[in-house]
C-alpha cells in the first residue's frame, strides 16, 4: 500500500494525520452547528453512548445466557434479533442479527470486506483493524493466516467458516464454551467471552487465563 | 463499482496488527466525527446504502491510506454538498456563508438515545415467492456496473449453494442511486475456496456472502 496519498496534495503518512483532521472537522462541525443542522450535545450524547453504554460486554452477556441456558441458544439460533432484544440489546447496527455458533468441527469468522459493517448492538464500535484493509482483503482468502496474527493456531483438520457481511444482516460468533466451567454462573462466563471471540479472531478465556 | 472498497482476496496490502487494549477512538475530532455522521444520518436527505456509495468513490489512494473516520468526514462533506445542505465555500472558510436546505430532522441531544435504540430496519415484504430454496445450487452473477452493489468482485460468476433465505431487504444496488427500495429476496449464499480462489485454496475453507435475489442465477 501507499505510504501518502496521491490525490490530495497534503502527502503525510497517515498516522499523522490529527492535525489536518482535526481542522478539517472542526469546520465542519463549525459549519453545521451555525446553519443548526446538529446539535453539538448530540453528538456528545452518541458519544458517551458508545464510550460507555453500547460494547461487547453486551455480547458476552448474549454468549453467557447462550451457554447457560439450551433454551435461549435455540432461540438465539432461530431468531437472533429477538433472543437478543430479550436481553434489551438492540438498535442501530443491530436489527438483523444472526448468531453463529462454533463447534468442535468448524470455527465461524466475521467480516466485511465491502465496508465497515459490524453489530454494534452486541459489539460496539468495530476496532480499527477490523475496518483497516488488510483485515478485510485477508480475512476471506487466508483466515488461518490472518488468525496467526491474532496468536490462534486452528487444528489443521478444524473448518473454517468466513461469514462475508454484505447485507445488513449483522454476525455474533458464539464461540465454544471452555472446559471446566460447569458450575459458572451467567456473570462468571461472560467474564470469559472476549470481543475477538466473538468476531471469531479469538476463543473464550479458559478458565485459567480468566484469573 | 469496481472501487478501492472491494478487497476481498487483495494482496500485499500490510499486516493486521491488532492493538493491545485498543481505545475506541485515536483523536478528539474521531468522536466529533462518528457524532456528526450519524447526526446527518438523521436529516433523513440519503440513505445509508447512498452514504455508502459516497464512501467508496473516494479516489482509491485517498480510501487505502485514510483511517476509517476520515473515509467517513469526506464522504459526508460529498453528501451534504451534494444534497443542498452546505456549499464548499463554507467548508474552506469553515463558517456559514449562506442559507442551505432545511433537513426533515434535526437531532437533538434528548433525541439521541431513542433514534440509537430504534436503529433503521431495512427488511420489507415483497409480494413473491423466493425464487431460490434452501440447498439448491446457484450461480453468481459476471457484471461490472459502474454504480453500487454489494456483490463482491471474489464471488462473481461462482458456484455456490443456497444456506438460509433470509427474509426480503431493500435493495442497495437502486436505493444507493435514489431509485427506490425495490425489495428482494435475501440468500446466505456458501462457497467453497476451492471455487473461489482455485488452485491452493484452503481446503477447510467455507466462505459465505448474503446475496439479493438478483445477483443470482439457476445452475
Amino acid at each position: 500500500m501507499s505510504e501518502h496519498h496521491h490525490g490530495d496534495g497534503h502527502g503525510h503518512h497517515h498516522d499523522n494525520h490529527f492535525t489536518d483532521m482535526e481542522a478539517r472537522v472542526k469546520a465542519l462541525e463549525t459549519v453545521l452547528t451555525e446553519k443548526g443542522l446538529i446539535d453539538p450535545e448530540a453528538i456528545d450524547a452518541i458519544v458517551e453512548t458508545y464510550e460507555t453504554k453500547v460494547g461487547p460486554r453486551n455480547g458476552a452477556r448474549v454468549v453467557a445466557k447462550a451457554w447457560s441456558d439450551p433454551e435461549f441458544a435455540d432461540w438465539l439460533k432461530r431468531d437472533a434479533t429477538a433472543a437478543i432484544a430479550s436481553l434489551g440489546f438492540a438498535g442501530r447496527q443491530g436489527e438483523h442479527m444472526r448468531a453463529v455458533f462454533n463447534t468442535p468441527d468448524t470455527h465461524n469468522l466475521v467480516v466485511c470486506t465491502l465496508c465497515s459493517c459490524y453489530p454494534w448492538a452486541v459489539l460496539g464500535l468495530p476496532p480499527v483493524w477490523y475496518k483497516a484493509p488488510p483485515y478485510r482483503s485477508r480475512a476471506v482468502i487466508d483466515p488461518r493466516g490472518v488468525l496467526a496474527e491474532f496468536g490462534l493456531e486452528l487444528s489443521a483438520e478444524k473448518k473454517i467458516r468466513v461469514w462475508d457481511s454484505t447485507a445488513e444482516l449483522r454476525y455474533l460468533v458464539v464461540p465454544e464454551r471452555p472446559e471446566g466451567t460447569e458450575g459458572f454462573s451467567e456473570d462468571a462466563l461472560a467474564e470469559l467471552v472476549t470481543r475477538d471471540s466473538m468476531i471469531g479472531t479469538g476463543l473464550a478465556l479458559s478458565r485459567e487465563a480468566a484469573r | 463499482m469496481n472501487g478501492p472498497h472491494d478487497l476481498g482476496g487483495q494482496h500485499g496490502l500490510g499486516p493486521i496488527a491488532p492493538e493491545k487494549d485498543e481505545p475506541y477512538f485515536h483523536a478528539e475530532w474521531e468522536k466529533r466525527a462518528l457524532g456528526i455522521t450519524l447526526s446527518c444520518g438523521a436529516f433523513g436527505a440519503w440513505t445509508l446504502d447512498e452514504s455508502r456509495h459516497a464512501r467508496e468513490s473516494l479516489p482509491p489512494p485517498i480510501y487505502l491510506s485514510a483511517s476509517y473516520y476520515e473515509i467517513w468526514v469526506r464522504a459526508l462533506e460529498t453528501l451534504l454538498k451534494r444534497h443542498g445542505f452546505i456549499t464548499q465555500a463554507e467548508l474552506d472558510t469553515g463558517h456559514m456563508l449562506e442559507k442551505g436546505r432545511e433537513p426533515k430532522r434535526v437531532l437533538k441531544a434528548e433525541m439521541a438515545a431513542g433514534v440509537l435504540a430504534k436503529g433503521g430496519p431495512c427488511d420489507r415484504p415483497v409480494d413473491r415467492p423466493p425464487r431460490f430454496a434452501v440447498g439448491q445450487t446457484v450461480r453468481t452473477k459476471n457484471f461490472n456496473p459502474e454504480t453500487h452493489t454489494r456483490l463482491p468482485r471474489y464471488a462473481r460468476a461462482k458456484v455456490g449453494v443456497v444456506e438460509a433465505v433470509q427474509g426480503s431487504f431493500v435493495f442497495p444496488d437502486d436505493n444507493a442511486h435514489g431509485k427506490g427500495e425495490n425489495p428482494q429476496w435475501l440468500y446466505t449464499v456458501v462457497f467453497d475456496a476451492g471455487e473461489v480462489w482455485g488452485e491452493g485454496a484452503d481446503p477447510t475453507l467455507t466462505v459465505s456472502i448474503d446475496a439479493w435475489e438478483s445477483y443470482l442465477e439457476r445452475v
